[in-house]
């Protein structure tokens, strides 16, 4: 189990930073993120996208300044679960808390802060019936082992790149392989969309055009894929798989069930230091909400550093805080 | 300054004619937010993540033309129309006078 003192869920540039005022408090820090990579949605959404409101800072890009917090926090060493959801709090006797994430990771710390901003990035679901009752027995909302679907006959739905590109890897893979989209045209990557039309005209893909999933059915496991088009004709085809690809969408996901007060998709904090309802557990960053919330970067900056003066008190209750700058006493790695 | 009439009708099908000024440089999703209407706009207004998904019932060949982006993030979604459009890269100006929009994206 990895010990820690503070499990910081999210590594967005606020998660990031928390690290480094836990770090002048000589608190040690354990991030998890869903994401495969760290610096939320600046590295997932916008990396390129520059950003004006950074003090310090006349312009800088999203990704640039991921970057730099990484080098910000570098002294003090924190360790990273990425990849991986946090699922599960337990809390211990000693009013400590292990926490599980979707892969069973287990971190035992004395603090929780949830920095988690717009909440975890899901696959977006198309309004299909029984699509749900179907996820894990024929339905997937990504590839991850190709394997799975050699020799079987797959219906994937979507036109941006994603859907794009994995019609083309499936094409040689599955026996065989139908692309339903909406639309008559495709806006991703005009050579993606090229080789589409043409494994069509090859025979090589089932290309369906202007139509959408619209039911699927099965016994225990998918069987059949329904497919309206636009004008209003339906029929069902044979499918072991039917992969929606359209996108992500952040959900609040399993924060949801901490027991945490939550008003509209946002965690309720005290402002004197960030603390949620649920004592040991902080929200910080675009995740929380108080009267007079600013969703901004440099709001979950200052969130961060008055979040860990007063979590201080919970992983050193016998010590006593006193105040140091930077500037006097520099930056102590550990 | 001019005043820009529009309708909205919110998820549950119920609609509000608005009256937003043309001078403060305000996007459509940043007027619907105004007006308390729910949108995520996650992204904040970038065309990158199309939680202001709107469908625009009448008015829309009045709009101005949908850049790459916009159409490349519509045709994510699985449920954008013909008449689909992103709240955030429309402004509140002449074009959008006398539009019916359904508000269309996901609810904060």
């Amino acid at each position: 189990m990895i010990q820690t003192d503070i499990c910081i869920v999210g590594a967005g540039p606020v998660g990031l930073f928390a690290v480094f005022e836990a770090g002048l408090l000589k608190m040690r820090c354990h991030l998890v993120d869903a994401l495969p990579q760290v610096g939320g949605q600046l590295s997932e959404i916008y990396p390129q996208k520059p950003i004006y409101d950074i003090p310090g800072y006349p312009s800088i890009n999203a990704q640039e300044l991921v970057d730099n917090l990484m080098k910000q926090i570098e002294p003090f060493h924190p360790t990273f679960t990425l990849g991986e959801r946090l699922e599960k709090i337990d809390r211990q006797e000693d009013k400590s808390f292990i926490v599980t994430t979707s892969e069973q990771t287990q971190i035992h710390c004395k603090v929780i802060v949830i920095a988690g901003g717009l909440g975890c990035f899901e696959p977006r679901k198309p309004a299909v019936e029984k699509l749900e009752e179907f996820e894990g027995k024929g339905v997937a909302y990504m590839v991850r082992d190709p394997e799975l679907f050699r020799d079987k006959e797959i219906v994937l739905a979507g036109g941006g790149d994603s859907a794009l590109d994995w019609t083309i890897f499936l094409a040689n893979v599955a026996k065989k392989v139908t692309l339903v989209h909406r639309g008559e045209t495709f806006r991703g990557a005009p050579d993606s969309a090229e080789k589409v039309f043409h494994l069509a005209e090859q025979g090589k893909i089932n290309l369906v055009l202007k139509s959408n999933v619209t039911k699927i059915n099965g016994n225990g496991v998918l069987k059949e894929v329904t497919i309206a088009g636009t004008d209003n004709t339906e029929y069902s085809i044979n499918a072991d798989y039917l992969i929606p690809l359209f996108g992500l969408s952040p959900k609040l996901g399993p924060i949801a069930d901490w027991g945490l007060n939550v008003e509209k998709s946002a965690i309720q904090v005290d402002t004197t230091d960030y603390s949620t309802n649920v004592e040991g557990i902080y929200a910080i960053g675009d995740i929380n909400t108080y009267t007079g919330k600013l969703k901004l970067i440099l709001c979950g900056f200052h969130e961060a550093a008055l979040m860990c003066q007063s979590a201080f008190k919970h992983v050193f209750p016998d010590q006593r805080l006193s105040f140091k700058y930077t500037t006097v006493n520099g930056i102590n790695e550990f | 300054m001019g005043l820009i009439q529009f309708t909205v009708e919110d998820r549950n099908g119920q609609t509000q004619e608005l009256e937003i000024p043309d001078d403060m440089s305000l996007s459509l999703m940043e007027a619907l937010k105004a007006s308390e209407y729910s949108i995520m706009a996650t992204c904040g207004g970038m065309a990158l993540c199309a939680t202001c998904h709107v469908q625009v019932l009448q008015g829309f060949e009045k709009l101005p033309l949908i850049n790459e982006d916009e159409l490349e993030m519509l045709d994510t979604l699985p449920d954008a129309t013909d008449t689909s459009r992103l709240a955030c890269q429309l402004r509140i100006n002449d074009t959008l006078s006398g539009a019916y929009i359904r508000i269309r994206g996901e609810e904060e």
